[in-house]
């Protein structure tokens, strides 16, 4: 099948500028056959450039591409599928009301004359998913798939068109614990199949668990070229950041003191009766970190924003410092020292057009001195964003600028600036890292531990376990909309928690 | 990698510098290149290019009547341009200002009617109030069904202006007419007596300036109003950019959840800022019945509500953009006359094409952007 000697991918001096910005900057990779690569790099290092430029979406500036040796030139996706190359995309490319081999087929149809041969393409996705051990069942609806079960779909789509190297884009982002791991073991059955195969992450525990060879990039270049034996954590996260990182959260034990905030009986129902939220009751007390784990869409964005005031609650009732809280709206709890850090921060978090200096106003811009009676004190308004910028380290630093020209980084800490500078009571969290690089993820996680050990009490969600687990005092798990238990942070396995996040406890 | 190189552009909603160079310059690329274009238009009818452009600009700037005129004529696009302007800031566009304008005409005309002149300059004041309360409702009604029903605000402005001519045709014809009047119009409320006006009117410039020594004619019917449009042209920046009300207002236009995430309500701030556009249109009302015709004359707008969706649009629904696409369009009305008896060929339609093309260059403009982001490979 392949030959060892010559590797199943090779790039060489790959050059790619968008305008001024040099997304790759002269490249080279090359990917031994029947192997596991990682490229691992923050946002915005370039990699998942180099994965468009292999799959044909990009044209390089210069450099060349090998694929079993000889040398190709991929100026579309279609190309790289003819070449044996597949990709599957973060976001899943299906159609919800197709079956599994309709949406296969889509594209590539197996006809007979004029009509599309279905018997022929059901048995031929069969087939591949038993020789991979997928277990999908080729007539099932998209609709009906569990997440893991759509990225196996997606998976099937690029092994029936024949793709030999698959490259995966951050593919345990949107997985529970439990399917991470049955990703994994699939992904091992393609390697011992002899499928060469190209993952894109950030998250470095899975890269040394899964991969052979690791890449790591950093502002368009190629940093560091290991085996995965010769790789730590803290090496690649120092190779990824360009300086050492405290990859590990340091914090005191929680003192937790009076109770901050009190929930009783949450219940919300959605217009077409479906309960978004039944009986959520939890107490989150001054000092401590209350995290919330739960695979995404079980209620955890209703539960925080009616919280925040964003939402009316069917039943139940938010008492904030024994004070009920659930006529206020947004603006009046963050008088009361309530801080949101939104978990979508283009939509609630920001105005992305507005200069920095606008959006460190928001929510707070009807507060003296930041505005009289009248007018908006403009003069006080740049010092505060300004010192704001200095403190929270957000570059570059220029209130000048739009909001939307900052990277999810920087865009990031001028929310939790503009949040921690109300001197919160209660904060709630909701994916505070997402698209963040993992400088920021480290300031922003100091942030709040530093606001929990000056007596505020933290409310978090977080779809990364890793983070729930490591920064959370205690954690409860969230499923289908109800409180399924209890887990100390510092015995739960994953496993554990894992079951209870799928509702199998 | 798209947001990985904070461009060093300054936002056009920084509120300390208005970056006039940069956003001024595209609707000036527009207005040359429209001119260059109606100049080949005059060419192929047969008549010189360089003689309607030598027309234009005489006939605005070569005398005190041009510039008094042009003025006049830019007076009701300043209001109506600020009154798309303020609502396109919230997100909505406002295509009723024509029935606005219209209906608060009618009630300026209606209070200085129906109130009795002891005190004219009393029924003055009321009569402007009218203008603008009556204009600020009957686009706040549009502006209630958006906010509490969701009624998308294109289609039940344009509704209310079908609306606002059939009620004011109607008050006019049956209720307000002089007996055996052939016009369509109102009795006056203001009237010439041994050469003086007597009446709830707005003094015209000629009255203003005589005290500084300035002969300004008298005839031309250049009025207080346009002052007030200034003034409303710096109210306006002041509202939007440099209260509380106007930064949530523009939250709102920007982005809802985001606005809601802020404490801003969006109920709220679509209802004031329909008001505020409304009010805006109305006073167009005061130009034309108080510093003007002195009485509702059916038909008096130039359909000046429609114009001011232009004007707004190329004055970027910033103020001071607002006053020069204003001035520009009230240039071109002036000219239009003196292109079409002068010139063998050319109609004053010239100008409404004019007008079309500088519109139709200034929407493009996310097209050329495209086009040299393309020609400069990937960033501008």
């Amino acid at each position: 099948m392949s030959n060892e000697t010559k590797p199943a991918v090779e790039m060489r001096g790959i050059t790619k500028r968008f305008g001024e910005v040099l997304a790759n900057d002269c490249i080279n990779l090359a990917i031994p056959a029947a192997s596991i690569h990682a490229i691992i790099g923050e946002n915005g290092a370039g990699k998942s450039t180099i994965m468009n430029i292999l799959y044909g979406f990009y044209s390089a500036d210069e450099g060349e591409i090998f694929v079993d040796g000889d040398q190709r030139s991929i100026n579309s996706p279609r190309e790289a599928i003819a070449l044996g190359l597949g990709m599957v995309h973060q976001h899943f490319m299906l159609v919800e009301t197709l079956t599994v081999t309709e949406n296969i087929i889509l594209g590539a149809e197996p006809t007979t004359g004029i009509a599309i041969d279905y018997k022929k393409a059901r048995a031929r996705v069969r087939e591949i998913s038993e020789q991979y051990g997928l277990k999908i069942n080729p007539d099932a609806r998209i609709a009906d798939l569990s997440v893991g079960q759509q990225q196996r779909v997606e998976i099937l789509k690029t092994l029936y068109r024949g793709a030999r190297l698959l490259i995966l884009d951050e593919p345990t982002a949107v997985l529970t614990p439990q399917e991470v791991h049955e990703m994994f073991a699939i992904l091992r059955g393609l390697k011992a199949q002899g499928k060469t195969i190209i993952i894109i992450t950030h998250k470095l525990a899975e890269v040394l668990a899964l991969s052979d060879h690791i890449t790591v990039m950093r502002d368009g270049k190629v940093v560091g070229q290991l085996a995965t034996p010769d790789a730590t954590a803290e090496k690649l996260a120092s190779l990824m950041v360009g300086r050492e990182v405290l990859l590990r959260v340091e914090k005191a034990p929680a003192q937790p003191a009076a109770t901050t905030l009190e929930v009783k009986d949450l219940a919300l129902t959605d217009k077409q009766g479906h309960a978004a939220l039944s009986a959520v009751s939890l107490v989150v007390r001054s000092g401590e970190i209350l995290g919330i784990a739960g695979v995404e869409g079980n209620g955890q964005t209703e539960l925080i924003e009616i919280l925040a005031g964003l939402r009316a609650p069917s039943a139940g009732e938010v008492l904030l410092q024994e004070k009920n809280i659930n006529k206020l709206d947004a603006r009046q709890r963050k008088q009361l020292g309530v801080a949101h850090i939104p978990e979508d921060r283009h939509r609630r978090g920001l105005l992305l057009p507005f200069d920095l200096a606008s959006n460190s106003i928001l929510g707070v811009h009807r507060n003296a001195p930041i505005s009289g009676a009248i007018l908006l004190n403009q003069k006080f308004i740049a010092e505060r964003a300004n010192r704001l910028v200095q403190e929270y380290d957000v570059r570059p630093p220029n209130i000048a600028l739009a909001a939307k020209s900052l990277s999810g980084g920087n865009q990031q800490k001028l929310i939790v600036a503009r949040e921690m500078d109300i001197k919160p009571n209660l904060i709630l969290v909701s994916q505070p890292t997402r698209g963040v690089d993992i400088g920021a993820i480290e300031f922003i996680h100091k942030k709040i531990i530093e606001y929990r050990d000056n007596g505020a009490a933290v409310l978090l969600v977080s779809a990364e376990l890793d983070e729930i687990l490591s920064l959370s005092d205690r954690v409860i798990v969230m499923y289908d909309g109800r409180i399924v238990g209890e887990v100390d942070p510092k015995t739960v396995t994953e496993e554990a928690i894992g079951l209870m996040m799928t509702g199998g406890k | 990698m798209k947001d990985s190189s904070p461009s060093n552009s300054p936002s056009p909603f920084l509120p300390f510098s208005l970056s006039p160079l940069r956003e001024l310059l595209f609707p000036l690329i527009a207005v040359v290149a429209a001119f260059l274009v109606g100049g080949i238009i005059v060419w192929m009818v047969g008549d010189s290019p360089l003689l309607v452009y030598e027309l234009f600009f005489s006939s605005v700037f070569g005398s005190l009547d041009g510039i008094g005129y042009t003025l006049f004529y830019a007076t009701p696009l300043i209001f109506t341009g600020l009154a798309v302007a303020v609502a396109f800031k919230c997100g909505l566009l406002n295509i009723g200002a024509e029935g606005q304008l219209t209906m608060a005409a009618f009630a300026t005309a209606w209070v200085g009617l129906t109130l009795p002149h002891t005190n004219p300059y009393l029924v003055t004041l009321l009569a402007m109030m009218a203008a603008v309360v009556v204009g600020g409702l009957w686009s706040g009604i549009p502006g209630v069904l958006k906010a509490k029903f969701g009624a998308h605000e294109v289609i039940t402005t344009i509704m209310m202006n079908f609306i606002a001519v059939g009620i004011v045709t109607y008050l006019t014809q049956y209720y307000y007419k002089r007996q055996g009047d052939p016009i369509l119009e109102t009795l006056p409320i203001a009237e010439l007596k041994d050469g003086a006006l007597v009446g709830p009117h707005l003094p015209r410039m000629h009255a203003l300036l005589a005290p500084l020594g300035i002969n300004f004619p008298e005839r031309l019917p250049l009025n207080i109003a346009f002052l007030l449009a200034l003034l409303m042209c710096v109210l306006v920046y002041v509202f939007l950019w440099k209260t509380k009300w106007g930064y949530e207002l523009r939250a709102v236009g920007i982005s809802g959840t985001a606005a809601e995430y802020g404490g801003i309500s969006i109920t709220r701030n679509i209802i004031l800022a329909m008001l505020i556009s409304g009010g805006l249109a109305g006073m167009v009302g005061i130009n034309e019945v108080l510093g003007y015709r002195y009485r509702y004359y059916d038909g008096f707008s130039a359909s000046y509500g429609f114009t001011g969706i232009a004007v707004a649009l190329l004055g970027r629904n910033h103020p001071v953009g607002v006053f020069f696409a204003a001035l520009l369009f009230g240039a071109l009305n002036r000219s239009s006359l003196f292109i079409d008896i002068f010139t063998d060929n050319v109609s004053k339609d010239w100008v409404v094409i004019l007008q079309a093309i500088i519109i139709l260059f200034v929407a493009c403009e996310a097209v050329f952007r495209g086009g040299a982001k393309r020609l400069l490979g990937g960033k501008v």
